[in-house]
């Protein structure tokens, strides 16, 4: 028997936010990502099942939508999809039509929307365990009837809280939709909500406590503020037992791993110097990452995030950006990557360019290594006003430096686009969620996989070229120099010495930056390998206290608010924008920037501090 | 017809609606031809007869708007809450 025969295609289409990716994650086992924000899937994402019976099951899991007239990116995407117009592929066997059930009157009427369309169908009625909640009662078999399609009740976070769903797919495959609305859908739904459901409130009680804290004028920018800044301090403070006792750790197991290869001394100096040096370098970072992730998943699944792009957008709008722009910014803090991804969920072009050009300035979590590596270096880890960490304060500074730049050069584009059209916002604002503490486990452990496949892969491999490439060729006999010097990463590193010393460089720093260009955590394991076969024998961050002039550190440190250099995400814009121009735009500016912002800091410490 | 409403105080815009009191959508304005901010609001279910709220407004220039409409609230910026006609409840 031929499974692809047997195999029924379905997809999941709705509002935004209405839990189609969890429903999706449900079904499939998958880990896609779930959040409480309209516009977190922006791509049609794949999965299978089977069902009770044994039948296979293809499920696609789709943008959200406010309707089949396309507004952004992300919507054309799922109407194509459900008019059988996306490329290679017809239209789904059955659409799985997904409601929010506390939000009927919006989300009905693009059911209707949907049933025009006159595919199977069948409508799950998601999030019924916060409707119960709120005393909505929601006579199912009236709905059914009035919609004509089967009406299936789901809790999509809760375990098994989709069977009744999967029974019903597994039994007759729904007719074909018929679409006999009176050709007002508004109209239509009213008269459903008014004969099915039954509203002690028409929003949650609690939400609308909380947002007159969270959205007021003086208490909701105060405590913006405060989370900001919280993240920050407990970045540094938090992390730094669990980064001590890792780094003994790495320190021991080198020493015992070395000690093992004496006999082998080219052998022994790849392990110790560039493996356990570098990568461990890099390793020691994992529980900073981790912090900050544990704050970006608790407040994307608490509902905070629109608000805070709900105060943020006079601010934005005036920089030439949209509200809109500010989540995509926010997910760029973990990675470039995401984020300009995520900006297809912004209706309005030119806002979306804007915001992918200057995602790169929001300082990434691979940057987060060697911010931390030189505050560590030269910034004492006092206490200010009793209770904040002065580390801490660096690196909030360094990441407000990354906004406020980016707010510059959307300022900038506006101003060169001559642009006094309007640009739109209408954002949703979600129901607050209490974030489960076992959803957010299971993200800080993906994101330590992806970190430690990072590490073990892409990191550990250019670690082991960068060590070849310092290693030989060798000095030549009689040669007073540490040898690396005679290597070819030595000469690259001297090469380029000329272009950065007006910035400050050193020449081991130049060889950094080169790898640094595939990763930027590799700046770090790439200078702890320089160092180390240069023949120093302390931690990397000893080695720069000791060694590097203040000046030096806070140049590479400004470099790094800009720091152009990350081919993927150079490789992600040319895939979003189609276009080479972009890129180059991208990696100009932002290179431009990063060596005027070096050279100010870089002459201005020395003038101060020589 | 609608601005001789508008002007004696019948009808108003949904921007200048004062912050936590009631109104009943009239229409939706085009401001340009097809104009898509327009379509969206009404998906959105800014249609007539649906009672509005104005909940708040944001900390600066009082931008944007959070408006209330069905069980849903949206961030509305003024530009775009002024091309909502509404009639005020009593
Ligand atoms: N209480 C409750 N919350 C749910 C349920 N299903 C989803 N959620 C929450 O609703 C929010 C949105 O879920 P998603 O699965 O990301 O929604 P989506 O429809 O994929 O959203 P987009 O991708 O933006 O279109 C998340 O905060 C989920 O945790 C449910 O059945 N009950
Ligand atoms: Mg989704």
């Amino acid at each position: 028997m031929s499974e692809a025969v047997a195999s029924l295609r379905l997809a999941l289409v709705g509002n935004p936010n209405c839990g189609k990716t969890a429903l999706f994650n449900q079904l499939t086992g998958g880990h896609q990502k779930v959040a409480n924000y309209a516009g977190v899937t922006i791509e049609r994402k794949e999965g299978r099942f089977r069902g009770p019976s044994g039948r296979q099951f293809q499920l696609l899991d789709l943008p959200g939508a406010y309707s089949l007239e396309a507004a952004s990116p992300d919507e054309v995407i799922t109407r194509d999809v459900c008019l059988g117009h996306f490329p290679g592929e017809s239209a789904p066997d059955v659409i799985v039509c997904v409601a929010d059930a506390t939000n009927l009157r919006l989300h009905l009427r693009f059911v209707l929307e949907v049933r025009r369309l006159g595919r199977p169908m069948v409508l799950a009625l998601n999030m019924m365990d916060a409707a119960r909640r709120r005393g909505i009662v929601i006579d199912v078999g009236k709905l059914e009837a009035a919609l004509d399609i089967p009406v299936i009740e789901t809790v999509a976070v809760r375990r098994g809280g989709a069977a009744e769903l999967v029974a019903r797919l597994d039994g007759d495959p729904p007719a074909l939709a018929r679409a006999s609305d009176s050709g007002d859908l508004h109209a239509d739904v009213r008269a459903m909500i008014a004969d099915a459901v039954r509203m002690p409130r028409r929003t949650a009680e609690i939400d609308d406590a909380i947002d007159r804290v969270v959205l007021h004028p003086v208490l909701g920018l105060g405590l913006l503020a405060l989370i900001m800044f919280l993240i920050f301090q407990a970045v540094f403070s938090w992390a730094a037992p669990l980064m001590d006792g890792i780094d003994a750790g790495i320190g021991a197991l080198g020493g015992w791993v070395g000690s093992g290869l004496a006999s082998m001394p080219l052998l022994q100096s790849l392990v110790v110097d560039g493996i356990f040096a570098g990568v461990g370098g890099v390793l020691v970072f994992l529980p900073q990452i981790l912090i900050l992730f544990l704050f970006i998943l608790a407040l994307e699944e608490s509902g905070y995030l629109p608000r805070a792009a709900f105060l943020l957008d006079r601010l934005m709008f005036k920089a030439g950006l949209t509200g809109r722009s500010f989540i995509p910014l926010l997910s760029s803090f973990a990675c470039a990557i995401p984020g300009i991804m995520a900006t297809r969920s912004i209706q309005d072009p030119r806002d979306r360019l804007t915001t992918i050009l200057i995602a790169p300035l929001m300082t990434c979590s691979a940057r987060l290594p060697v911010y931390a590596l030189l505050i560590a270096a030269f910034i004492p880890a006092r206490t200010v006003a009793g209770v904040f960490n002065l580390q801490g304060i660096v690196l909030f500074t360094l990441y407000a430096a990354g906004i406020v730049s980016a707010l510059a050069v959307a300022w900038v584009v506006k101003l060169v686009r001559r642009d006094k059209s309007e640009h739109a916002l209408l954002m949703e604002l979600p129901s607050y969620r209490l974030p489960h503490p076992r959803d957010i486990a299971i993200g800080l452990w993906e994101r330590a996989m992806i970190f430690l496949r990072r590490v073990g892969g892409i990191i550990l491999s250019l670690t082991v070229i960068l060590w070849f490439l310092s290693t030989f060729p060798g000095a030549p006999a009689g040669a007073t120099e540490p040898a690396i010097n005679y290597s070819f990463a030595g000469q690259l590193g001297h090469g380029l010495h000329a272009l950065f010393a007006p910035i400050g460089f050193n020449w081991q720093i130049c060889i950094a930056l080169v790898p640094g260009l595939a990763a930027r955590e590799v700046a770090v394991s790439s200078l702890a390998t320089v160092y180390a076969l240069s023949g120093d024998g302390d931690g990397l961050q000893a080695i720069v206290a000791s060694q590097w002039s203040m000046a030096t550190a806070f140049s590479l440190l400004a470099w790094y608010v800009f720091a152009p250099m990350c081919l993927s995400t150079l490789a992600t814009v040319r895939r979003e924008t189609n276009s080479w121009r972009q890129v180059w735009i991208m990696a100009g500016y932002l290179f431009a920037l990063a060596y005027l912002a070096s050279l100010l800091t870089y002459q201005i410490t020395r003038m101060l501090a020589p | 017809m609608r601005t001789i409403l508008i002007r004696r105080g019948l009808y108003m815009r949904l921007s200048e609606l004062a912050q936590g009191s009631d109104a009943v959508v009239q229409e939706v304005e085009n401001v340009t031809e097809g104009d898509p901010i327009a379509r969206r609001l009404r998906d959105y279910g800014f249609v007539r007869g649906e009672p509005v709220r104005l909940v708040g407004r944001g900390p600066i220039g009082a931008d944007p708007l959070l408006v209330q409409i069905g069980f849903t609230r949206f961030a509305l910026r003024r530009a775009e809450a002024a091309r909502v006609i509404v009639e005020k409840s009593a």
